[in-house]
């Protein structure tokens, strides 16, 4: 009797995955049949996705997340979230257990290209930077030669640490730690001398300290992190529907339509661009495949990415983290949305 | 010879009054010395400890029990500290209080605490007649429906599903009374499974479909699995990981010292295989990688697919456990078995198992303990259990940086849970004790 149950169990995941070869896999229709967005996240670093008192999950990637779905299914709660370690992110996504990524993931060519990803833009421009205690007497990465470095394992900053110490010659201690949380602890044991990760994560992390005087971040930037949101190879109709989800966000800032005034501008303005962005003229939802109400429901339901910005992370949040890079293009920072056109 | 009348008395005759022990040789001053300052190596080792003892808890006591417990958020909590004590060396309870319905029910919807509640209090008066066996035996009625009453009550919508189930049992159970004439265990077991296949894939679904629509009593909302969450969810899965990998490792156990070579090589091969692969990695197959087996679209419920997992690892543990109990037998025990005239099935019920499994029962309650502390595990699989929710809790602005509360409560839960398991098998030990050692 086992031995036929367990027969009848691989015809069954065999005939399973044959019928998954066969079958042609839309995520749009998948999601939409499911009237739920998955969407992986990383509940670990504050303000960009953690769960609040009631259980309603809030932050800037969460934002995405609910822009996208605001935009498929015209509901930006309709979102189903999933932790993901940094070293499952990947694998999840591939294997379909999460329609997309917004959990701070550092777009990289081995990233794109070798692990079949689809980085649909950036959200957030990081850079790697270094914390230490302010009685190391440190002013400079430049003289942490022979210190120990928490560093979160499978991350790009754990490459990126030891190309900066073996292009100045020197040499570190690493201390493995497998989350942000786990680092903040090490850290403030005294674990290791030097924590380093993404700069915004290093403002949120110290800001968090009882005495946050007594740590510093140098000024030395190592690297460049383009966070942004990703999706499966293979489906470009829905990396489209990603990737203009943020756009959508983007341009609004930068055109001047808010959570506030979407809902009136939608009524028709004087700007072409507009009016194309919130379906009063063109077809652009339909070429997504989507309603042509889709950007005003996002930017109704979650808002324009500057709103996003200063309500998770901005600088009146305990994050309090400055626009920098991430100001509008027009404003000298990076942050730059294709015409909608 | 002897006169005891004589006057010359060597032995006193009246009895002096019992005096009072030293005071060195009686009570705590005894205890103390002949524990505490036994020598003077002793002493010094013991004054060591006092002060290492004093030290802890000095450091401690105050940080325990000096804490906040009204607060919304670390700032918040530390600046009641600043303001009561100057400085911030002191628990912020706070964080328990104002998360506790996430840390113990996670995401489910807080109109429907009341079904968890009573799922938990139905599960401990289901528990308690195979505990206890003082307890009524009516209650094992309880105890077989409470299966189908949990999944119900937790994941809510339809009563007709759970209950259609059941009836699947039901049937299997019927058909093998009916086949018993038939005297083959093999035709029986295969033809219950067939009839209760049959039901649950064709005949129940059509059944559960009318009566939803024509009878909708006990509809109650649903819950997916992903609201699940805490203290709940450990509960959930450490339940029925127990429930199921106790029969489940029995079968397999018996299967390894089977004669017949298939059965016995399939029980051999999936015991070896599960014990040879991490619980981890179970997870992240049941999580990851069973997606690119289903056809895209197909959901199968998470939680089910770790309860597999969960229970298929330690039924592996299980069987090796009760093995041991087997080999523990004395070979006269089977033969006597064998004497009486008793076939496989009986001998083991009745004279085997029973010894068997009280030799086990240590092994048994430890593979327990250690299954209900890897359910934490399931937060890498994005399941927010308590562990996880920490995390996500510290996530949160306002809560970033705390660290020893939670960890400190969790640990406590558990401890709890853990060694309410551990004073039962004791207990049940001394219960069923019949050497006269």
């Amino acid at each position: 009797m086992k031995k036929s149950v367990f027969l009848g169990a691989l015809t069954m995941a065999g005939l399973a995955a044959g019928a998954a070869m066969a079958q042609d896999s839309s995520t749009l229709a998948a999601v939409k049949e499911r009237g739920m967005l998955k969407c992986g996240v990383n509940p670990g670093t504050p303000g960009f996705a953690a769960p609040d008192a009631n259980g309603k999950f809030v932050g800037f990637d969460v934002d995405v997340c609910r822009a996208v779905a605001a935009a498929v299914l015209g509901d930006s709660e309709a979102v189903e979230y999933t932790p993901l370690t940094s070293a499952v992110r990947f694998t999840a996504l591939a294997s379909g257990e999460v329609d997309m990524l917004a959990r701070n993931t550092t777009w990289t060519f081995s990233r794109d290209v070798d692990l079949k990803n689809t980085f649909v833009g950036v959200n957030y421009y990081d850079g790697q930077g270094f914390m230490v205690p302010k009685d190391l007497g440190v002013s400079s990465a430049k003289e942490l030669s022979g210190a120990t470095v928490c560093i979160e394992t499978g991350t790009t900053t754990e490459l990126n640490l030891a190309d900066y110490f073996r292009v100045n010659n020197m040499d570190y201690e690493p201390v493995p730690v497998e989350s942000f949380t786990e680092a903040q602890t090490q850290f403030l044991a005294g674990a290791c001398d030097v924590y380093t990760t993404d700069a915004s994560a290093l403002a949120a992390s110290r800001a968090s300290f009882e005495d946050p005087d007594a740590y510093v971040v140098l000024p030395e930037i190592i690297s460049k992190e383009p966070l942004g949101p990703l999706v499966r190879h293979g489906d470009d109709a829905w990396g489209d529907i990603v990737r203009w989800s943020l756009n959508a966000m983007i341009a609004a800032e930068e055109y001047g339509v808010t959570s506030a005034n979407a809902a009136e501008m939608a009524n028709g303005t004087d700007n072409p661009e507009i009016n194309r962005l919130l379906g009063v003229s063109g077809e652009l939802g339909a070429m997504l495949g989507l309603e042509n109400d889709w950007a005003l429901n996002i930017l109704t339901q979650v808002g324009n990415y500057g709103e996003s910005f200063e309500k998770n992370i901005g600088e009146n949040t305990p994050v309090a983290l400055a626009r920098g890079l991430n100001a509008q293009w027009t404003e000298g920072g990076l942050i730059y949305s294709p015409p909608f056109r | 010879m002897s006169d005891t009348t004589n006057s010359l008395s060597y032995v006193r005759k009246e009895m002096l009054d019992q005096q009072p022990a030293p005071r060195s040789q009686v009570g705590a001053s005894r205890w103390i010395r002949e524990n505490l300052f036994n020598g003077w190596f002793n002493s010094i080792l013991t004054l060591i400890s006092i002060f290492v003892i004093y030290k802890v808890l000095a450091g401690s006591l105050p940080w325990l029990f000096g804490g906040v417990w009204d607060a919304t958020s670390l700032e918040e909590c530390r600046a009641i500290l600043n303001e009561r004590f100057g400085n911030t060396h002191y628990a912020c309870w706070a964080v328990i209080t104002e998360r506790w319905n996430q840390l113990i029910y996670g995401f489910y919807p807080d109109t429907e605490y009341w079904r968890a509640n009573l799922a938990f209090v139905l599960m401990l008066v289901a528990l308690a007649p195979v505990l206890f066996d003082a307890v009524p035996r009516k209650l094992l009625w309880l105890t077989i429906a409470f299966p189908f009453i949990l999944v119900w009550l937790v994941w809510g919508g339809t009563i007709w599903g759970p209950l259609s189930v059941a009836v699947g049992f039901a049937l299997a159970g019927l058909a093998f009374k009916l086949t018993d004439a038939l005297d083959s265990m093999a035709v029986s077991a295969i033809s219950a499974v067939i009839v209760a296949f049959l039901w649950w894939l064709v005949i129940g679904p059509i059944i559960v479909g009318g009566l939803d629509s024509a009878l909708p009593v006990g509809h109650l909302q649903e819950v997916e699995s992903r609201e699940l969450g805490g203290f709940m969810i450990c509960v959930i899965i450490g339940i029925s990981g127990i429930a199921f990998s106790l029969p489940l490792g029995i079968v397999l156990a018996l299967g390894r010292k089977s004669d017949l070579f298939i059965v016995k090589t399939i029980c051999v091969g999936f015991i070896e295989f599960i014990r040879g692969v991490p619980l981890i990695t179970l997870l992240f197959t049941a999580s990851l990688l069973l997606n690119y087996f289903l056809p895209p679209g197909t959901t199968f419920d998470l939680t089910l697919r770790v309860i597999i997992m969960v229970t298929f690892f330690s039924s592996a543990y299980m069987a090796e456990v009760i093995r041991g109990g087997l080999a523990a037998l004395p070979k006269g025990q089977y033969e006597a078995a064998d004497a009486l005239g008793l076939d496989y099935w009986k001998a083991q019920r009745l004279i085997i198992m029973p010894q068997a499994l009280k030799i086990s029962i240590p092994g048994i309650v430890n593979t327990f303990i250690g299954l209900f502390k890897d359910t934490t595990l399931v937060m890498f699989i994005g399941i927010y259990d308590m562990l996880g929710l920490s995390n996500a809790i510290r996530a949160n602005a306002a809560w970033n940086g705390v660290y020893w509360e939670l960890f400190i409560f969790i640990g406590l839960v558990f401890w709890i849970c853990c060694f309410a398991m551990s004073r039962y098998s004791q207990w049940l030990e001394r219960k069923l004790r019949t050497d006269h050692r």
